[in-house]
């Protein structure tokens, strides 16, 4: 079974479709005891980051997170939820984040009117390294974003593959050991983002690449 | 600059798209699972999904067609017409919606704009704005609603500008004078909002050739593409909206090789 975390972060019903889709069997859930004993969990979330780690606090679900990510259960973080496992984020006067990869989240300043935020939109991702989640995606493939703040991961192992916008070069996707996570949508980014899940739901947490479950 | 969208939009009533889908051939043009799966496969970007009809009954046929849908394509989905509450919001979302289109209602309640950017997020909230000329306004351009039957004495980009301040993600102007007429978008509603906002924006209404789309996004300033009859009547497929945007060097996500889920 595969935990969808619901904190009142937004829009979680996409994910379920995609992963049932993928035939994959997925609940949404804010129940602790249901996340830690979960065979993998997702960590989506749309919205503010200051409400989002309210909620999580009042669900007493900061500790279980962190908890799930130490003990190896493969987790993907999608949007929000990839800004909350670094260490803080400038959105909302600056707030903690839970600290599971050493980094931080900053907004977007462009230079030119052009460049907007958020950004909402197509944009393709170059993978850094070699990952089990990027099998069979072509590099520069396009992923639906939807964001005004960004992942900067303090050390750039973590950063899994890289997006350029507004000027900036960022995380699209960081990680590091069990923990994967996009700063796109993969639930509703076509194809390659099915792709991408089904990678992620055939991975037992490890990092060599190709690893089936 | 950000990769163009290109949008087309099924209008709804009763869960059935109004105007055919021909430029695929379909075996039931009115069914929006299939309306949906062959834009989706024709390279549309996302889709949007006006309900034109919008009573209570019709919207929760509108979220169970949404639902079926969501669950035949995965690219992202923007519902509107008739959107009145968080309550609709909510509803919207977990039948399958990423992005909520908010018109008459933002006119009329900016408090419930304001708790629904905060609930949601910013990004899930489009303003939809029905616009006509009026020398009148400060921007010659007033807004309207009840699906454009109303006027309101409002300049339209001051109450965009007003819907920015309350952190919306998104703004969708429609000219009430082009929908329809496939004539070109209304160029100066577009830009003034799109420049005065910073917000990306979804140019609506009037497309009708290829120049159309292109005038959009370098006269318009609009970061997506919004296209109805234009693209159900087959005048024009995606393919060829974005081809022609990238002949001229606007960024776009070429096809993606196809993104419905039961294609995988």
């Amino acid at each position: 079974m595969i935990a969808i975390v619901d904190y009142g972060a937004g829009n979680l019903t996409s994910v379920r479709l995609a992963l049932e889709h993928l035939r994959m069997q997925a609940c949404i859930t804010s129940d602790p005891n249901a996340i830690r004993s979960a065979e993998r969990v997702v960590f989506p979330g749309v919205g503010a980051i200051g409400s989002a780690m309210k909620n999580l606090s009042k669900l007493g679900l900061c500790e279980t997170i962190r908890d799930v990510a130490a003990a190896g259960t493969p987790f993907l973080g999608i949007c929000l939820g990839t800004q909350i496992i670094l260490d803080r984020s400038e959105e909302d006067g600056s707030v903690a984040g839970l600290g599971i990869i050493p980094g931080a989240v900053r907004r977007f300043r462009p230079v030119f009117p052009a460049d907007k935020v958020p950004q909402m939109g197509w944009n393709a991702i170059v993978p850094q390294k070699k990952h089990p989640v990027f099998d069979g995606i072509p590099d520069s493939t396009a992923f639906y974003f939807v964001h005004s703040y960004y992942p900067m991961p303090m050390c750039s192992d973590d950063v899994l593959a890289v997006t350029d916008y507004a000027g900036t070069t960022f995380g699209s996707v960081i990680g590091r050991d069990n923990v994967v996570a996009t700063q796109f949508h993969p639930e509703r980014s076509g194809e390659a983002g099915l792709k991408l899940l089904l990678n992620f739901c055939r991975w037992d947490g490890g990092n060599k690449p190709g690893v089936a479950r | 600059m950000s990769v163009v969208r290109v949008i087309p939009c099924l209008d709804m009533k009763d869960g059935r798209v109004v105007k055919g889908v021909h430029f695929v051939d379909l075996k039931d043009a009115a069914d929006p699972v299939q309306a949906a799966r062959a834009y989706s496969a024709g390279g549309a970007d996302e889709i949007a999904f006006l309900d034109i009809t919008a009573t209570v009954e019709n919207r929760r046929t509108m979220f169970d067609v949404l639902k079926n849908v969501a669950d035949a394509v995965s690219v992202p989905l923007t519902v509107g017409g008739g959107i009145k509450s968080c309550s609709d919001i909510e509803s919207a979302l977990k039948s399958g919606a990423s992005h909520v289109s908010i018109s008459s209602a933002a006119f009329r309640d900016s408090a419930m704009v304001k708790q629904a950017v905060g609930e949601f997020g910013a990004s899930t909230i489009v303003i939809a704005i029905d616009a006509d000329a009026n020398d009148a306004c400060p921007s010659s351009r007033e807004v309207f609603i009840d699906g454009g039957r109303t006027a309101t004495g409002k300049d339209a980009v001051e109450f965009a500008k007003e819907m920015a301040g309350l952190g919306v993600g998104q703004i969708l102007p429609t000219s009430k004078a082009t929908d329809g007429t496939k004539a070109g978008f209304d160029l100066h509603l577009t830009r003034a909002i799109a420049d005065a906002t910073g917000l990306p924006v979804i140019a609506s209404g009037g497309a009708g050739t290829l120049n159309h789309f292109l005038e959009a996004v370098t006269e318009g300033h609009a970061q997506a593409v919004l296209g109805a009859s234009v693209f159900h009547f087959g005048i024009l497929t995606i393919g060829q909206v974005k081809e022609h945007l990238g002949k001229h060097g606007i960024e776009v996500v070429a096809k993606r090789g196809g993104s419905g889920i039961n294609e995988s």
